[in-house]
Formats: C-alpha cells, structure tokens, sequence
C-alpha cells in the first residue's frame, strides 16, 4: 500500500515526546533508556513523556519490550539479575536510577498490577491491609479499616465483599480478584499505577468492569497500561506508545494512533498485516 | 492494500471495491441514459433509466450490509477502517446520484411530447458531458487510491458549477421570452440542477477519497462559482446586457 | 488469488490408511500392547503388595504376642520380719527387701509337694528375676500393707511366658483309659498299674519313634559314607552303633521301654497328680511323680489318663516339670495375661520379660529433637538464601552440586565423620543423644535443604512480585509471603527427613550409641540408645523371646514412622493452597 505521507520515526519522536507538549509537565520522562537481560538488548533507546492523571498504553507484539519498560518504572527489573538498566527515567523531575532512590521506596509511589490476577492466599482484608501496615500508613486498626473500605470502594469491589472480608481472596472470581489487586494497590496510596495486561485473564464482563474502575481512576492516578488487546488501549487511554523490536516507533494521542498512525510498521500492527 | 495476515480479510475488501466500482458504473450509465433519454425525447428509454435505479439502491444495501458485519467481524483500525467509513460513504453518495438521474429520466418522460430547440440542450450536454467525466474520473481515482486525482475532480467543480450557471441563465431568458416555455424550461432547470448535484456528490467522493489515502479531512473550503442561488431575474435588460 | 494452503489446489484425497485389513490387525496390535502393558503394570503392584502384606504379616504374627505377657495371681503374705524388719518404716529399707523371697513363697503356696532343692529351683525359675518388682513399689508406696496378705501378680520368666503363648510344646491327652489304674505311692518313683493295656497305644508310637530316628541315623552314616572322607569314619561308626542299640530295642515289640529326653514325654494324670513316666510298658509304668497324688487309691477307668508332651523336652526350653508345675498354676487360676505395659515402660534388659522400648524410644526422641533443632532453622535458612539470595555465580553452583552429592553419601560416613569431628576433636561424650542427634543432622540438612528449595520454587513467583509490587521488601516478601506458602512443604520434606533419621542405624553404630544401656536416658548427654539399634541388638540375642521383642520393637518403629508421614500427608493436604 502507497503510503502518501511519510513519516521518519526521528521526527515523530521529536514531535510527540522529546518536545514536552504544552500544558502540565510529564508526570514520566524517560530518556534514552536501554535494557539488556545479559546479551540481549531488550530496550533500545526509549525516549517517551508520560503525561499526569491520564491513562497511556503501551500496545505492540510479544516480546517488544512493553512490559520490560513498564519494569522498568518501579524498578521491578532489579529483581532480575541479569538485567542491566541505563539511561534515566524521571518522575516528577527526579532519577528513579539515581543510587539515592530506595526502590521499596519507589515502588510504595509506583504500583503495579500484573497480569494474572495474584492475591495473597490470605483473606481479602489482609490483601488490601498488608501494603498499609508495612508503610505504617495506618496509626490503628480503625484507621487501617477506613483505609481497607476506601480501597475496596474506589476499586468498586466493596459491595460485593463487604459481608465477606475474612475469606481468602483467592476464592473471588477472576475480575474480583484482579479489582483486589487493584484495590491493594491504591491501598499504599501510589501516584502512578502500572497494570501489565490486567485484563488478559478475564471475561469481557470482567473486562469491562476495570476498564470502568481505570476511568474513574484516571482522576487520581497516572495509569500506565500494558494491553495486547487494540480495542481496549483505544478504549481506555487517551496516549498510546507503539514498541516493536525493542524501540519505540510511536507515540501520540490514542485516536490518531488507531485513526492514522504515522508510522507504516504501527499501522502493519495495528490492522492485522505482514509487518 | 491486501496483504493481512488473515487472507480473508483482503477477499472482503476486495469485494468491497468490486462492488463500488459496479455502483459508480451503473451511475455513470444511469446519468448518460437519462441525458440521452431527455435529447432523444425516448420515453422509453428514460422508463428504461427509471428502472436501472433499483439497481444502485440494492447494491448500496448489500454494500452497506456487508461494510457493517465488517466492522462488527474484524475491528478495523487505522487505513483499514477508514477504508470501510470512506466505501460508506462513498456508496451513499453513489446513490444519490443514482436517484438524481433516475429524476432527470422522470422528467424527459415529462417532457418527451413538447419539442425544444436543439440550442437549448447544448448547455446541458456539456454538462452532462462534464459530470459522466467528473464521476468517471473519481471512480478511476477511489479504484487507484489516487488522492491528486480526486483532488483534480474536486477542483474541477467548479466548471460545472459555471456551466450550470449559464444554463441557468439561458433557460431564465427563455422562460421570461415566452411564457410557454416555462414548463419546459422548469424540468430542464431541474434537470441541470441535479446534475449540478451529482457533481457536488462527485466532490463529497473526492474528500472522501483524500480522507482515505491520507488520514486527514480536507479542510479547505471548494472553489464555488454556483451563485444562481443568489441570482434573481431583475430585468430583461439586465439580463441581456 | 492465493497459492497457499488447499484452497488453490483443492482438497488432496485423504491418504491414510484405517480399513485395510492390515490396518485393523495393526489397531488390534495396539489395543493388545496396550491392554498388555495395563497388566505388567498391575502384576508389579500386586507383587510388590504381596511382599508387602508378607513383611507386614510376619512382623505382626512374631510381634503381636510380645505385647501380652503372663504373671502369676498369687495371695502373698507381706510379713514384716522380710519386708520391714526394723519395723521404722524407713522408705528406702522398704525398698531394699527381698520381695523375691515373698515371692518364692507365694508360688511354693499355689503348688503342693514342692521337694528338695532342685524341685524348688525349677519352681522359682519360672519366676522372672523381676517378678517381685510390682509388688516392691506397691508396698513402697502403700506400706500399710506390711503384715497384710494381698493378692498380687509376679511376672513369669521368659521361657514360662512363651510355653503360655502356645510356644513350648502340644499337650496331647490320649484316649479314654479302659482300665483301673492303681499307683503305688503318692510321691517319689512310683509305679502304676493299671487293668488293661492302657499304655500299649503310646508304647508303639514310642517304638515308631525309635524306628525313624534309627532310620535317620543310619541314612546319616550312609551320606557321610558316600562322601568317603577318612576323617568321618569314627562319626560314622559311632552313627551306626547309635542306630543299632536304638533297632536293639525295637526288636520285641511288647518289651519296656526307658523313656529318656530326646523322645516324647508320657505322663499318667491320676488322683490328681501327675507321674512322669521313665519306663513304659504295655500296661504298666514307671516314673516320677511331679505333683503329688492325694492318695493310693485305684482309679477307675476314665478317672485318669495319660498324657502326651509332643516335643521331646530337650527340644524345648522349659523341663516337663516347669510345665506340669505352669499347668497346674494355670487350672487353678493361678494365671494371668495382660497387655505388656512394661515393654514401653521399661528400658533394655537382658531378662526378655523385663526388656522395653521405652529407653530406645526416649533416645530416638531425644536424638531426633536434636537434629530437628540443628537442621530446620540452618535448612531452611540455607534454602531460602540459595534460592532467593545467593548470586548465581561459580561457588553458589559448587555448593548446590555438593548438597545434592551430600544427599546421596552412604550413612555410614556421617558416622565416621561424627565419631572424628564431635567425639576425637570436641570430645563430647559417646552415646549420647546430643552426637547421635549431630550426625543425624548432617544426614538429613542435604535432604531438607533440597526439599525446601523445591517448596520455595513451587510458590509461583506471582506471589513475590505482588509483595515487591506494593513495596514490600525482598525480605518482607520472602518471609511474610513466599514462606508460609512454602512451609507444608518444607514440612514434609523435614518430616520424611526426620523419618528417614528416626530410621538409621549406620553412623550411630559409630558414635557408641549401640551399647546395653537399661536405664531411660534423662538427658541430651546421657548414654542412650535408638530404637533401630534397639532393634539391631536384639535381634542379635539367642532367646527366643527376644525374637518376639525385635519384632514388637519394629512394629512400634513402623507405627512411628506411619504417624510421622500421615503427619506430613495431613500438614500438606490441610496448608495446601491453591494458586
């Protein structure tokens, strides 16, 4: 296909990250960020601007280097010990490498919700009460109570567990689970909040419904969103990223991506061609 | 434009086209069917055209049932779903001028029994003329994807947009000469003006068709020169000198 | 538009072949090897279940009876001129008397016509040198009972136990007697006369005895003739004397016969008595008497009888005496069985009677708490910092290879290693449940070590990152989450680790803890022993009660070993999450 108007990836990046857009400065600012799991050079170069209180999502094949970004924000890719990390990514200004950064620290700020719904096999209370209580975020039971409903309430699971808070949060079904987790999450108060395909797991009904909770939670949060699912990262974010092959191709609003990408190989993608 | 990874995809947008072009042929045969039916004064010929409508309106229902299931089938995204809004469209607009000329054979049955001076018909060949070249060519640009193409049609508007001027003013001095030939002169104003019509349906085409290659919506307003809507016959004088 | 897959070619005609008739044969094959493998699979179970059943059936048939044992009910006078001569009731005088002599006394009462010393010491050996230990505490306890007569039981000896278990020899009581029998005393060596040919009956089976063992004798020289070795010739011609002298007396069927040890005791139960026959004739016999006879008076026919001890006595280890007197004890009431509580109350003795499993058992725990102390904090810890912590580098791998080598050195050389290092270097003392428990722990760390590795690779690492997610530390995350998730695991695997300890015998032979030791252990420095050498040392002793013992002492180790894994089967099924 005759593509009329072409794009250089250089450009695009110039357009859409280097150059802070006008309005709030990037809540996330990544710059020149490269990954390597010992020989393999999983990120190349990765330069993006993640804007606040709004949702971004990071669409692109398996293996493209989404999720090792999205790692990257909470530092979970320390965890691995071939992982090496260089460049910087800046929240609200500050080096989350810089050796001054505690990542249990950091990661109290970053949540993260993962693919495969993973409560603690203990009861629903404790999954959301056991962030608070290792952040001494609560001063007694009462307030670690108020905390637990304010949780469960802005995850809208509360109605449904109410009755049932002692009972072991691995016998909800998969979307109440995954709500726990998120309700866990927004239990340690973050600032941002990283979900690696939340929904990969459930139902579209289940589906729907944190797609529902991740709008209303955009008010408050910065919601990075991993998704292999088109559909969904057009529903729910207003920014989306293309990765492939370890880069970064694209980066812009949600509805030119899926309208009229600029690049050829996010448009292959996207529609479903031989890229 | 083919080449998805599911084969099947590419055979339905294929399809799509096919019968898009089969909608603009029967349109361009329908417009040069009806103008010749009006010339020759051929009732039935024009009866003839009448007919040949129904034809559009089915494949314009086929088309917009398939382009629907489409959507709901494979989520289209980016070119491809531009692809399938612009066919929509595209379609509709093909209707329309399918009904317009269906209207223009109505009225050369209408008027097959009263004769006319040949003079009188040469504005509105050129026209006619000028809209067959119009839809033809946007046709040849939509089956090409070509965006310079369709946007020489869409400029080149506003020829007949000067050509139904002309005519406009030509049957008005008839009219206003001898009053009988109003009825006469009413149905060819009318049929001027659907042709008028077709030919701002071949630009809704052309901006679809540019929307479709680049993404972008054209923004710039069309060159007009169709002022008959403000034009009134003040005078005799006024009008010859 | 295509040239991919079917469509441009259309629809190959399917080539496999499934009705031919070869085709069939080749599915039948299948189904056959099939059905084939389906019954290897269940003869080796059911050979493997029949060993099974074997083992477990004769373990029990040998060790059931060793949980009964017999005493003897007697009314025993606690006189105080024995038990308290003082008269100052002083506990440890108490204590000190000779209960046994009460005892003996006791037991002299329940049988008549106790004579001369040897009778008296073939009564008193029935007795278990331990017999009047009940009797001592009781009285210690309750000296209110000196001069008091009270009913008391006195543990009988081994070898009485086991002629009441059925073990000692077929007491065959012969046809109704025809005559009238007349004895001709009522104690010492009497004779005793009867009617009719009363005995003539045992006199043949008698002679038939002498016949085979003749028979045998002389098939014995002629297989040492064939080998024709010189050095057997006087072996052989002492056989052939033997067999000649025993066809000698064959030679009239109706002569007498002497009766010695090596054939069959007779007896003659009359007036209440009961005559050992020494002679034998048709219908008139000779013989000691073992109980008295009340009188002289003849006995009508089918008032006495004559009595069979199937196994000649010395085949067995209780005289004919011992089982006249046990016999007369046991229809006078005399006899007691009840459930062996002192075989798990009582340490090792070398009286089987008195012998328990209670020191090897205390040991064991002792042993066990020891390596249970040493290798579950230092498994666990080692496990957890090899999984999760450890670099992965050259020396981390160097050590994983040696702890799983380690799992597999043969036992014995943890014991030379204990007896080196805890013994040679640090000099602590042998025998002692703190080495025993050392070694043990060196045997089983590689097995808990590797066990709770695989525990903590089983938690899906979904757990941890959720913990790390929401700003848990690597640590909190381990401890808070991943290890109570691992724990039923970790369990079974210390369980069957313990069990397997519980279980070895090797490297504690090294370190001395397979001495006699009676006393039950008190403390981890104590001499002590282990129920599986417990075991190994009894099996070793010739007493056949002691057979019984090892076989008892098994099934208790076995029980012990089956509570330990139904423990670990339980903790895993009732922790077991699913993820």
């Amino acid at each position: 296909m005759d593509m009329s108007v072409a794009f250089d990836v250089n450009t695009a990046l110039a357009n859409g990250a280097l150059v802070t857009p006008a309005g709030p400065p990037p809540k996330i600012s990544a710059q020149g960020v490269n990954v390597h799991y010992g020989e393999k050079h999983a990120l190349k170069d990765v330069c993006v601007n993640i804007a606040p209180r709004a949702v971004t999502s990071f669409i692109g094949p398996s293996g493209c280097g989404k999720s090792t970004f999205l790692r990257c924000i909470n530092r979970m890719n320390d965890t691995v010990a071939t992982c090496r990390v260089t460049g910087s990514i800046l929240i609200d200004g500050e080096d989350i490498y810089d050796p001054a950064i505690d990542p249990v620290e950091l990661r109290s700020r970053v949540g993260m919700v993962f693919q495969k719904p993973n409560p603690f096999p203990k009861s629903i209370y404790e999954n959301v009460a056991y962030g608070p209580r290792i952040h001494a975020l609560a001063a007694n039971k009462g307030e670690l109570d108020a905390i637990v409903e304010r949780s469960l309430r802005k995850a809208s699971l509360w109605e449904e567990v109410k009755d049932r808070l002692n009972e072991s949060g691995t016998g909800l079904s998969g979307g109440q689970q995954q709500r726990l987790c998120i309700a866990r999450t927004i239990a340690i108060d973050p600032e941002i909040i990283l979900m690696d395909e939340p929904c990969s797991a459930l139902d579209p009904i289940a589906t729907a419904r944190i797609e529902m909770l991740i709008e209303e939670l955009r008010q408050a949060y910065t919601i990075v969103i991993v998704t292999h699912s088109m559909q969904q990262a057009a529903r729910v974010s207003q920014r989306t990223a293309f990765f492939h092959l370890g880069t970064l191709v694209e980066e812009g609003e949600t509805q030119a991506i899926f309208t009229r990408p600029s690049d050829q190989r996010t448009q292959d993608y996207i529609t479903g061609r031989i890229g | 434009m083919n080449n998805h990874i599911v084969k099947s995809y590419d055979i339905e947008f294929s399809e799509l086209d096919r019968m898009t072009a089969e909608m603009g042929g029967h349109a361009e045969k329908l417009l040069a069917d009806a103008f010749a039916a009006l010339e020759s004064r051929d009732p039935r010929l024009a009866e003839a055209t009448v007919a040949g409508d129904r034809i559009i309106d089915e494949l314009e229902a086929q088309l917009q049932e398939r382009a629907v299931y489409m959507i709901a089938k494979r989520q289209p995204m980016a070119n491809d779903l531009r692809h399938i809004m612009t066919v929509l469209k595209i379609a509709g607009d093909l209707e329309r001028a399918g009904d317009l000329a269906k209207n223009i054979a109505k009225r050369a049955l209408a008027v097959s029994n009263e004769s006319h001076p040949k003079t009188l018909m040469n504005g509105l060949r050129h026209m006619a003329e000028l809209a067959q070249r119009q839809l033809k060519d946007i046709l040849d640009a939509f089956s090409s994807r070509d965006d310079k193409k369709a946007l020489a049609v869409w400029r080149g508007d506003a020829g007949l947009d000067a050509l139904y001027n002309s005519v406009f003013r030509e049957l008005l001095t008839y009219m206003m000469e001898d009053p009988r030939n109003i009825g006469l002169c009413t149905h060819l104003l009318f049929a001027a003006k659907n042709i008028e019509r077709i030919g701002d349906h071949t630009t809704n085409i052309a901006e679809n068709i540019h929307y479709l290659v680049t993404g972008e919506i054209l923004a710039d307003d069309r060159p007009k020169s169709d002022d008959t809507s403000t034009l009134m016959p003040k005078s005799r004088t006024g009008l010859n000198g | 538009m295509t040239d991919i897959g079917f469509t441009s070619q259309g629809i190959a005609p399917r080539r496999t072949d499934t009705r031919s008739v070869a085709a069939k044969a080749r599915l039948k094959a299948r189904y056959r090897s099939n059905t084939r493998f389906r019954w290897y699979g269940i003869s080796a179970l059911a050979i493997a279940s029949a060993f099974l059943v074997i083992l477990i059936t004769d373990i029990f048939t040998k060790g059931m009876p060793a949980f009964w044992q017999h005493s003897i009910v007697a009314d025993v006078a606690v006189t105080e001129d024995i038990v308290d001569p003082d008269g100052k009731r002083d506990p440890s005088a108490i204590l000190g008397a000779d209960y046994m002599a009460l005892a003996r006394t006791a037991l002299a009462a329940a049988v008549p016509g106790i004579e001369g010393r040897t009778q008296k010491k073939q009564l008193n050996d029935l007795l278990s040198s331990g017999a009047a230990d009940e009797l001592r505490t009781e009285v210690a306890a309750h000296p209110e009972m000196i001069g008091k007569t009270v009913k008391a039981n006195f543990l009988l000896s081994d070898t009485a136990d086991l002629y009441l278990k059925g073990d000692g020899t077929p007491i065959i009581n012969s046809a109704p007697s025809l005559g009238t029998a007349t004895p001709s005393a009522t104690a010492g060596e009497i004779t005793v006369l009867t009617t009719d040919t009363d005995f003539a009956a045992a006199l043949v089976e008698v002679k038939k005895d002498i016949q085979s063992k003749a028979a045998a004798l002389s098939a014995e020289a002629d297989r040492l003739q064939r080998l024709n070795s010189g050095t057997t010739a006087d072996r052989i011609a002492e056989l052939r004397k033997d067999a000649k002298s025993l066809e000698a007396r064959l030679s009239n069927p109706n002569s007498e016969e002497v009766l010695d040890g090596k054939i069959a005791s007779h007896l003659v139960e009359i007036n209440g008595g009961l005559v050992k026959v020494t002679k034998l004739a048709s219908s008139v016999v000779t013989g000691d008497v073992l109980i008295p006879l009340k009188s002289t008076e003849a006995a009508a026919p089918g008032q006495w009888q004559l009595i069979t001890y199937a196994t000649p006595e010395t085949d067995r280890s209780i005289s004919d005496r011992g089982v006249a007197f046990l016999e007369h004890l046991r229809s006078n009431g005399h006899v007691e069985k009840q459930f062996n509580w002192r075989f798990f109350t009582a340490g090792d003795s070398r009286e089987a009677e008195l012998a328990g499993v209670r020191g090897a058992i205390v040991g064991s725990l002792l042993t066990l708490f020891v390596t249970m102390i040493i290798c579950l904090p230092i498994g666990v810890l080692a496990a957890i910092y090899l999984e999760q912590f450890a670099p992965k580098n050259r020396l981390t791998d160097l050590i994983d290879i040696n702890i799983n080598n380690l799992a597999a050195v043969p036992s014995i050389v943890f014991g030379l290693l204990g007896l080196a290092v805890f013994l040679n270097f640090f000099g602590l003392p042998r025998s002692a449940p703190l080495v025993g428990g050392l070694v043990l722990a060196l045997l089983v760390l590689p097995t808990i070590i590797i066990t709770s590795r695989a525990a903590l690779r089983a938690v899906p690492p979904s757990v941890q990152e959720a913990a790390l997610g929401i700003g848990a530390s690597k640590q909190q995350a381990i401890f808070h989450h991943v290890l109570p998730l691992a724990m039923p695991g970790i369990m079974t695997g210390t369980i069957i680790g313990m069990a397997h300890a519980l279980g070895e015998t090797a490297p504690l032979l090294m370190i001395g803890m397979v001495a006699f030791i009676v006393d039950v252990p008190k403390g981890f420095t104590e001499s002590a022993t282990v129920l599986p050498v417990q075991i190994y040392l009894w099996s070793d002793l010739p007493e056949p009660a002691f057979q019984s013992k090892t076989a008892a002492a098994i099934i208790v180790l076995l029980t012990v070993l089956f509570v330990m894994n139904g423990a670990a089967i339980w903790l895993r099924k009732k922790f077991e999450r699913r993820w």
